[in-house]
């Protein structure tokens, strides 16, 4: 066997170790980006024989549509609901277990542990769960309505109601997770910050609140922010297990309208389109979501 | 002295208002999956049960295909983890520890690749998958999560810490390159490792979008897929399994969570990174 | 020196780009040496020992092991040992894996390496019994024994230096290279470790090269120390020849545990010899000491009492500073104080001034 020259063999080893993996990506990642961008151009169908160029049709059709419309208006309404509550409600619950950690860690630790449960849960299942909860007739929510002398609703066929209902349970199965990351940032804040804030008078309650931990806070704010909005974009297991995207469309969101015209209707043009309208949303935030990851990490 | 007294006791029972509500479906659910038939539906508030079912279990494990779900989800997430390990670290190594020309470009497709949430790829990987005859099979539901840019990028991170003499202490001592990535850089990579395999586990225990397009076929129902299948066939009356069910399809990741809750915290942490 | 030579560099470059790194670099390193790769950080001397390890490569120039072309051999084919600076021993194996581990690349298949599967290879357990008795036998000379089934983190400095002697010793390299092993240990263990490393070097009888940036280091171990400034072979030679006859201003002031004096011309000292005008001369401050009709005035600056000896800082009336020696029984005149210097003619050093190299003074 001729022995292969040291460069050869070098060159050799790098393609050992890193082609599969960049094979992989290509094939998997960036050749199906670049079909999916071609195919939101045409009107294919799953198992058509041949497709016409239809140019921005696809486009015009979502943007142009009640439907359409309606799906991103919910996903927007959706997002918009998620973002303040999850984001207000994980800073409030890190602040509150912050500050009982310094008289019964033991209980400030357990209540960490429940308010991360939902992260952790399969969120399929604890829908089916949410699903009994708010059953209409035989759900506690309800049941305990009716027996206070208030009206029991149907929070999940109602138009009204439904996207609401679908918002909450996404506020409930964020919370904790953004509580973890807002108690990281305020476990970094150095003491003497307080320490200092305590000379200058503004020791206490509200004040300590927007002269020390608040601007402290600030990275790790808009870290949680744009990660709740990546998360709440792609909303898609709720809505497939609870309404599929019912009543009427009331709940239909860009996710599950991809997957709908997609995989249910077999629509691969028009489901491109709103694959890469999607894409264009969540882009624009993940670049967001990068430069302030790279900010965070100058600040140190 | 009163004042701070009285903001605890505020502070504290909203915290417990708001645990109550996480808690909620939790409760419910095992409330439900406890329940005999009668208490299920009754319209009387009971948020737990007089006496404990057992026979809701034996019915979600004996009469429905509830254990081939959690099979099927061991098979699936263990082999997209393997897998991802198998490519992603060698890779990494390369790209942390190795100058080869186009490192710059690969490290760029990483990069690139992260901003790519997985739905957007799917209708072309479906299409794919159809063509080649192979939806409906372990492999569709596998194959797909394999490049893990993220994976790739958080190994990178940690095997460019390390110190390069460690490696080339290696080359002098006779590994290849292959060895050193498997006996040198990967045991170094454990905590790495740890938190992306957590990520990655409950990631994909937890996916319902690709198993909902790649499969039809309901004895390859991942859990997620399952619970569905079992909740539309049941039409209402068979609540209590349902409910057995799906505790049974959570319970695995939530018992390690609570077996190992900083290392899961720190691992589904960063994967925030990768959104 | 008549020992045939075990590694040759000839005509070695390595360039980064546009920076040359090493260039036309010439070193023999004889069978059996204790070869010192002296300079200040940068000086190429690392690169020089990686290339000789065949972790990095010549862009042109020939690397001879026992005569033979290397130049397509990897690390381990060359059989070479490395020591790093920092030691580079593997955190999750313990003492005993670490030592053990060139020996099982080398000794055990693929398959007999697997932790379990592996003892069910045939000669798989003549292979691990000799490894066992090599590594213990390196253990006992190191004074390891007891700490082989530890982790490299709950050791010394001293003791993780040992560690990678050890894995060095472990498989009979035909060289061993150094690279400024010492360097990461304090003062006190640096110089018992010395005493360690040459004993060593006897034990074994393999040449090993040493890559050190502390003259002291090199003068106290080596046979043969190559000075290396700006990526060139300034000299090579013993340690004697190096302080008594430096080739160059450079390895003057590197060599020699005070800085030499250099003198240029107008500094007052012509007519001390007659190249000394268009020449630099070089005088170590040992060499130079307070004598009553000494050939050089110089005010007195500053004076460190050493015990044995002090070391006077002086100013010539050119105002170039220099230091001399003078014994500790020397009384301290004022600060300010006119001292004559005198020093035996043959000590003087002449370099020239353009060049730095030396000039041979025929008297």
């Amino acid at each position: 066997m001729r022995r292969l020259s040291i460069a050869r063999r070098e060159a050799l080893t790098d393609l050992w170790l890193a082609g599969p993996a960049t094979t992989v990506m290509l094939l998997f990642v960036f050749v199906p980006v670049v079909i999916v961008a071609v195919l939101s151009f045409t009107d294919y169908q799953f198992g058509a024989g041949s497709f016409a160029w239809i140019g921005l049709d696809n486009y015009a059709r979502l943007f142009g549509s009640t439907l359409g419309q309606r799906a991103i208006a919910n996903t927007l309404t959706y997002v918009a609901i998620v973002i303040p509550l999850s984001v207000g409600f994980g800073l409030a619950v890190a602040l509150g277990l912050h500050r009982m950690m310094a008289w019964a860690p033991w209980l400030s630790h357990t209540l960490r542990t429940i308010y991360f449960l939902p992260v952790a849960a399969t969120l399929v299942a604890m829908s089916v769960a949410w699903q009994m909860v708010l059953h209409p007739s035989l759900g506690v929510v309800n049941q305990t309505l009716a027996s206070l002398g208030g009206t029991p609703q149907d929070w999940l066929s109602d138009r009204g109601l439904v996207l609401y209902t679908l918002a909450a349970i996404g506020i409930w199965q964020t919370v904790g997770y953004n509580m973890v990351l807002f108690l990281a940032g305020l476990v970094a804040i150095p003491p003497e910050l307080y320490d200092a804030a305590d000379v200058d008078g503004a020791g206490h309650g509200w004040s300590r609140f927007s002269t020390v931990t608040w601007p402290m806070l600030g990275p790790t704010t808009l870290f949680v922010l744009v990660v709740t909005a990546t998360n709440a974009f792609r909303v898609f297991e709720t809505v497939a297990t609870l309404t599929r995207g019912g009543p009427a469309f009331a709940s239909d969101t860009l996710v599950y309208a991809l997957y709908r015209e997609g995989f249910v209707y077999f629509k691969a043009g028009y489901a491109s389109a709103i694959t890469m309208v999607f894409f264009a949303f969540l882009l624009v935030l993940t670049l967001a979501q990068f430069r302030i990851v790279e900010k965070r990490v100058h600040y140190r | 002295m009163i004042r701070s007294f009285f903001s605890r006791a505020v502070s504290t029972l909203l915290l417990f208002a708001g645990a109550a509500v996480i808690l909620l479906p939790f409760v419910w659910m095992l409330s439900l999956a406890f329940k005999p038939r009668d208490e299920i539906f009754s319209s009387r508030v009971q948020l737990l049960p007089s006496r404990l079912e057992w026979n809701n279990f034996v019915v979600a494990l004996t009469e429905t295909d509830v254990p081939l779900f959690l099979w099927n989800g061991f098979v699936v997430v263990g082999g997209i983890l393997a897998f991802q390990i198998l490519f992603a670290v060698p890779c990494s190594y390369a790209l942390a520890q190795r100058r080869f020309r186009g490192r710059t470009f690969v490290f760029g497709l990483v990069l690139a690749a992260l901003l790519v949430p997985f739905h957007v790829t799917a209708i072309p990987i479906f299409l794919g998958f159809a063509k080649a005859g192979i939806l409906n099979s372990y492999g569709a539901l596998i194959l797909p999560f394999v490049p893990t840019a993220f994976g790739i990028f958080l190994f990178r991170q940690f095997f460019s810490q390390l110190p390069p003499d460690l490696f080339d202490a290696a080359r002098v001592d006779g590994l290849s390159e292959t060895a050193i990535v498997w006996r040198i850089a990967f045991p170094l990579a454990l905590p790495a490792a740890t938190a992306f395999a957590i990520f990655s586990i409950t990631a994909h225990w937890n996916d319902l979008f690709w198993p909902l397009i790649a499969t039809t076929d309901p004895h390859l129902a991942t859990p997620p897929r399952g619970i569905l299948y079992f909740r539309d066939q049941e039409s209402g009356d068979d609540v209590g399994p349902l409910m057995a069910a799906a505790l049974i399809i959570t319970a695995p990741l939530v018992i390690a969570f609570l077996l190992a809750q900083r290392k899961f915290t720190q691992g589904l942490a960063a994967g925030g990174l990768k959104g | 020196m008549t020992r045939s030579p075990v590694l040759e560099l000839r005509g070695l470059s390595r360039r980064f780009g546009q920076t040359a790194v090493l260039d036309d670099i010439d070193i023999t390193v004889p069978e059996g040496s204790f070869t010192a790769l002296l300079g200040a950080s940068g000086c190429g001397k690392s690169t020089t020992l990686r290339i000789m390890a065949g972790l990095d490569r010549p862009t042109s120039g020939r690397v001879l092991l026992h005569g033979e072309d290397v130049a397509g051999k990897t690390a381990h084919e060359r059989n070479v040992a490395m020591v790093f600076q920092s030691y580079a021993l593997y955190p999750h194996l313990t003492v005993f894996q670490n030592m053990a581990l060139p020996l099982t690349m080398r000794h055990l298949s693929s398959l007999g390496r697997m932790p379990l599967v592996g003892r069910l290879v045939p000669g798989s357990r003549v292979a691990r019994n000799l490894i066992e008795k090599k590594v213990s036998e390196a253990a006992d000379v190191l004074g390891l024994t007891d700490l082989l089934d530890r982790k490299p983190s709950s050791l010394s400095g001293g003791q993780k230096q040992r560690v990678a002697l050890g894995r060095a010793m472990v498989r009979d390299p035909v060289l061993f290279l150094l690279d400024e092993p010492l360097s990461n240990l304090d003062a006190r263990l640096r110089v018992k470790m010395r005493a360690e490393l040459v004993a060593l070097h006897r034990r074994t009888g393999k040449a090993f090269v040493y890559v050190t940036h502390d003259q002291s280091e090199a003068m106290a171990m080596a046979d043969q120390i190559v000075v290396m400034i700006g990526g060139k072979v300034a000299q090579s030679g013993a340690p004697r020849d190096l302080y008594g006859r430096p080739a160059s201003m450079g390895v003057a002031t590197f060599i020699g545990h005070n800085a030499i004096n250099l003198f240029l011309p107008d500094d007052g000292l012509h007519g001390l010899h007659p190249a000394a005008d268009r020449a630099v001369i070089g005088l170590r401050p040992e060499h130079l000491s307070p004598a009553a009709n000494g050939a050089l005035e110089a005010r007195l600056e500053t004076a460190e009492y050493l015990g044995s000896e002090i070391i006077l800082g002086l100013r010539c009336e050119s105002g170039t500073e220099i230091r001399a020696i003078a014994s500790g029984d020397y009384p301290i005149p004022a600060p300010g104080s006119a001292i004559r210097l005198g020093f035996e003619p043959g000590q003087l050093h002449l370099f020239d001034r353009q060049s730095g190299k030396r000039i041979e003074v025929t008297s």
